[in-house]
């Protein structure tokens, strides 16, 4: 590349009305060891620009947890409600059979009472048959 | 979108993300942090991507923005922090000590550049943006993008020309 030209289009570069492929070509330009000595003083912007373009972003981006803890909270909630159905059909059922158990123990109770209310029945009707003996023996002694 | 399908798409610009964020914020990690903010914002909207006909212009877009917002909040957070005579000292020293490495001389006269003139300076020379594209990332004009840039490049000039005739490097 002639000197003249790299010239004309350093002046179109610092009036930013260069393009894209006359600016690579000016860095192609001031990437080599010989440069005219007027032009010396461009060098390190240039190379400066070329080596900025070198870094890299070298972090890890962690992208994943996001999506994971979704997946995972469905699933521990599937879980959850299975588990609750299950044992909570359980529940019920223990408590329906305890339920007929204090029904029938209870029938029980109140047929055992009948039972006992009956037989003390039968003791007071004896009993009448004493009262009258005690009306017999009174009148006696009224009479008397 | 997958996982590995995002990746693809992403890793072809990511590390222009991240030098247009380092070049804002200066700090490495800084920049790192502003980089993987924006890709997991983009993974967030990764279903509407397919949408945006150029995912580069609006991640670049994006972390413009970010970047510059991070700016604001930390220029008025050290407000009450940063002593001007302590920094100023400080700030001197360190340039001595840079300007024998013609990088870190040029990193340097990039970060004194206003915002705005950095971001173009960053899309056209480093990452070799055509005019529109930057037009469109910047929400400007083409005259005020020429402008700006042309206003840029030559402040660099200057710098470099009273370094070359410090006679330091």
């Amino acid at each position: 590349m002639e000197l003249g030209n790299i010239e004309k289009i350093l002046e179109k570069y610092f009036e930013a009305t260069a393009t894209v492929d006359e600016e690579r070509t000016l860095r192609a330009y001031f990437s080599q060891d010989e440069v005219a000595p007027h032009l010396e003083q461009y060098k390190p912007m240039f190379n400066y620009f070329s080596i900025a373009k070198e870094e890299k972003y070298t972090k890890q981006v962690p992208l994943k947890p996001r999506v994971n803890y979704y997946k995972w909270l469905s699933v521990a909630a599937a879980v959850v409600l299975t588990f609750g159905i299950y044992f909570g059909n359980q529940y019920q059922e223990t408590k329906r059979l305890e339920q007929e158990q204090a029904e029938y123990a209870y029938e029980e109770t109140v047929k055992a009472f009948e039972l006992l209310a009956e037989n003390f029945n039968r003791g007071t009707e004896k009993v009448a048959y004493l009262n009258e003996f005690e009306e017999a023996k009174q009148k006696i002694y009224n009479n008397n | 979108m997958k996982q590995t399908e995002f990746l693809n798409v992403v890793l072809p610009f990511q590390d222009k993300l991240y030098r247009l964020a380092k070049r804002l914020l200066v700090s490495r990690e800084e920049a790192e942090d502003a980089t993987q903010e924006i890709l997991l914002k983009l993974w967030s909207k990764n279903e509407s991507m397919e949408k945006y006909k150029n995912v580069e212009a609006f991640a670049m877009t994006m972390t413009k923005n970010f970047c510059l917002d991070r700016l604001k909040s930390k220029q008025a957070g050290n407000l009450k922090l940063v002593h001007s005579n302590y920094t100023d000292g400080n700030s001197s020293l360190q340039k001595q000590l840079e300007a024998e490495d013609s990088v870190s001389w040029m990193e340097r006269i990039m970060e004194d550049l206003p915002e705005q003139q950095k971001m173009i300076l960053q899309l056209r020379d480093v990452e070799q943006y055509e005019f529109d594209e930057i037009c469109e990332l910047m929400d400007m004009k083409p005259t005020a993008v020429r402008v700006a840039l042309s206003r840029a490049r030559k402040t660099v000039r200057e710098e470099l020309i009273k370094k070359h005739n410090y006679g330091i490097g």
